[in-house]
């Protein structure tokens, strides 16, 4: 990161080892004096992308191919990373077609630390730009961008007796953590998931052969000659899984049902979900424009550029060209989505994407929060 | 050159306001096309840029350790001055165009770019971005017109300082970095307005002295002397890069708008303007330079000047292909395409400067329209 505004911050929050003390941080600064406008790290990026003190990123060290359209990605992440708990995802920052894209995928492999390697299975949606990317295009030497593991979708310690999956999909992976890092051994653990096909079922080889072992209890599920799973039928298939404590990851219905069954059973303290992209972006003509940090919220219409609607609420805007040229108006899109009234074209965001946009050229197109 | 508006012939005559607006639209058909097909390729190409200018900064930069030996000094002065020169121009200005913002970067993106040069990227941004190019060519508007030191147009009222303009422009071309960072900085108003007490203006001041400061120390101390025996040869070497990136960006920049041929327009001209008029106003005031694609990457693709004037806010590498199209709309619409070789452009430009150093030889055409300043489509 160049230096000018973001100099200061930037020394301040790298992490540097304290042991090795002054006589260090002293040499890094006399670095920085030398590299000035840009830091001493833009030079190492060159060399050594995962070196401690970088930015996270990883390299993609091999795509394994899992059933028609889903992936595993084998990740050697830098230095800075932190083991995960298993169950908990990881934000991968990926270009696309030049584009930087931000997506969370649940972390598959067993913890460890660099440069023992992470894994990810990515299944391709429809139109999805970066899972499409991920399992069918990307390459291995790739490097893509990492934000430490989170998620609070894990196992507590130490595990309970009696567990129940419930995933459907692609909700497969973060309970492949969960299998492979060995915490549930001495478990009784049940395993309901749906996927359309058995050559469908991502890691389905291995889950066979967990449950030929005895180690967990499979039930598969065949969405496309059974149906859709009725989460009443757990009654029939797992009659004590109102007792078990119950982890689900999948498509947004069958969690909703899966919510709805065990509240009204009066279990749902036993109950725990994951969802990706728990917002929706729907994009609109206009709505509600929301300035974080001068807690200022007002509606706007599909025409009214975000400069516009700032100001006339006093927010204090940077402005610029009001012409879309000059880029002295761009402020970070939180999350919402906006639309570019030159060329009616839609960016969304969500929390953490790093998305700005040109607010003299654009409009809300739905609700957004702008970070000022 | 004289303002439009007051030309004996106005080139714009021909054109209804209908066609001015059509030829807008076709402007940003051009623009949408290279959206559409905004991709991988580019952002390859600039990251590829980048590494290489930070590889030929750091390894001149090594080189020079050693400038005690004359072969080192030549070596990596060239490559230092090389170094500079990309950075400044292709990287540097075009990144701060917001031109790589698509990419969603955050180290290579318009709010977080900081280049070296004397003048902060905020406050180039500022003067640059958001004047120069919203009001090219508009005389009394866009300050870039002679920098506020020179006359540069017949309509820019002459006074006798103006007969030291050629040696001020040169000094000027020497320390291009200074000059562009007081300009920014609007130090001369500020000074003649006695408002050099503001505090906003403080701000600036500040801003811009450190920045100068961290710039200075790099060049001048440090690197001096981490070359050891070699202090004095390793300054002499990054003066002379630094003087050869402002002499080339001087040189091109000025090439960009004085050259005869290019079209400057009244302050009254602009108001209420079109989308399709700003345009026509960015394809009459800007002048292209043309040459090998090395000469075009060094000089930022500014060798473009039109097609960048035109879409500011597309990467750099694009201007070259769409270039053809563009020239074609200023055939079809019946203007002048203004291209020349650098030497010749230079020329041109320089040639200007000397030229009006001294008073008008003639009054303007048509003094009488001075108070009733004319519609930019008056003809309409």
């Amino acid at each position: 990161m160049p230096a000018g505004r973001d100099h200061r911050r930037m020394t301040t929050t790298v992490p540097r080892p304290h042991a090795s003390g002054s006589l260090r941080r002293r040499l890094w600064r006399l670095a920085e004096t030398v590299t000035t406008p840009v830091l001493p790290g833009d030079y190492l990026d060159l060399v050594a992308p995962l070196r401690a003190g970088a930015d996270l990123r990883g390299r993609i060290l091999a795509v394994r191919p899992e059933t028609p359209d889903a992936a595993t990605l084998l990740i050697r992440p830098g230095r800075g990373w932190r083991p995960h708990v298993p169950g908990q995802y990881v934000r991968l920052g990926v270009d696309v077609d030049g584009v930087r894209q931000w997506r969370a995928y649940s972390v598959t492999s067993r913890p460890g630390r660099h440069p023992e390697p992470i894994s990810v299975t990515v299944k391709a949606i429809e139109d999805g730009v970066v899972s499409n990317h991920l399992v069918r295009r990307v390459r291995p030497g790739t490097i893509v961008q990492l934000d430490q593991a989170q998620g609070d979708f894990v196992l507590p310690d130490p595990p309970p007796a009696r567990v129940l999956f419930l995933t459907a999909g692609s909700g497969i992976t973060p309970v492949a953590g969960m299998l492979r890092s060995g915490a549930l051994a001495g478990s009784d653990v049940v395993l309901v998931h749906s996927a359309p096909t058995a050559t469908d079922v991502v890691f389905g080889a291995e889950l066979r052969d967990l449950a030929e072992r005895g180690a967990i209890r499979l039930v598969e599920r065949h969405t496309s000659v059974e149906g859709l799973l009725d989460v009443t039928e757990l009654d029939a298939l797992v009659p004590d899984h109102l007792e078990r404590q119950t982890w689900a990851c999948g498509p947004v219905g069958l969690l909703d049902a899966a919510e709805a069954h065990w509240s009204a059973r009066g279990y749902a303290q036993r109950l725990h979900t994951e969802r990706f992209r728990p917002t929706i972006i729907t994009a609109g003509d206009g709505g509600t424009v929301t300035f974080t940090r001068s807690s200022v919220t007002v509606t706007a219409g599909g025409a009214t550029p975000l400069l516009d609607a700032g100001e006339n609420a006093g927010v204090l805007m940077p402005s610029g060209c009001r012409m879309g040229i000059c880029f002295g108006c761009v402020l970070p899109l939180r999350q919402g989505a906006v639309r570019d009234l030159r060329n009616g074209e839609l960016t969304t965001a969500l929390p953490g994407d790093g998305v700005r946009v040109q607010t003299c050229v654009s409009a809300a197109a739905g609700p957004c929060e702008l970070e000022i | 050159m004289t303002v439009i508006q007051k030309k004996a012939t106005n080139p714009i005559a021909h054109l209804s306001a209908e066609d001015i607006e059509t030829l807008g639209k076709e402007l940003d058909a051009i623009r949408q096309r290279v959206i559409d097909t905004r991709g991988e390729r580019d952002a390859a190409y600039i990251r590829k840029v980048i590494s290489t200018q930070r590889k030929l900064e750091i390894s001149s930069r090594v080189v020079l350790l050693f400038s005690l030996f004359p072969p080192a000094w030549i070596v990596g002065t060239a490559g230092l001055a090389v170094a500079k020169i990309l950075e400044n121009m292709e990287i540097g200005h075009n990144v701060l165009h917001g031109q790589w913002d698509w990419m969603r970067d955050p180290k290579i993106h318009s709010t977080s770019w900081e280049w070296d040069h004397a003048t902060p990227a905020e406050q180039w941004k500022q003067s640059h971005n958001e004047l120069h190019h919203r009001y090219t060519n508009v005389v009394g508007k866009d300050n870039d017109l002679g920098y506020g030191i020179m006359r540069v147009d017949e309509d820019q009222p002459w006074h006798p300082a103006y007969l030291g303009q050629p040696f001020y422009n040169f000094v000027n071309a020497c320390f291009f970095e200074y000059g562009v960072a007081a300009y920014d900085l609007e130090l001369g108003k500020y000074l003649k307005e006695k408002r050099h007490k503001e505090p906003e203006f403080r701000a600036r001041l500040r801003a811009a002295g450190r920045k100068i400061r961290r710039q200075v120390l790099k060049d001048y101390v440090i690197h001096p002397l981490l070359s050891g025996p070699s202090f004095f040869h390793t300054m002499a070497a990054t003066f002379t890069a630094n003087l050869i990136r402002n002499l080339w960006s001087h040189s091109v920049i000025m090439c960009g708008h004085f050259p005869e041929g290019v079209e400057t327009f009244e302050k009254s001209s602009i108001e209420g303007e079109t989308r399709g008029e700003w345009y026509l106003r960015q394809m009459l005031g800007s002048a292209n330079i043309s040459g090998s694609r090395l000469m075009h990457i060094m000089t930022g693709n500014l060798s473009y000047q039109i097609e960048h004037h035109l879409f500011p806010d597309l990467p750099s590498n694009r201007y070259q292909e769409i270039a053809p199209e563009v020239r074609a709309l200023f055939d079809r619409y019946g203007l002048k395409y203004v291209t020349g070789s650098l030497p010749r452009q230079v020329f041109s430009a320089w040639w200007k400067v000397i030229r009006l150093a001294f008073p008008n030889r003639r009054q303007p055409a048509t003094p009488a329209v001075d108070d009733q300043p004319t519609p930019v489509l008056a003809a309409a």
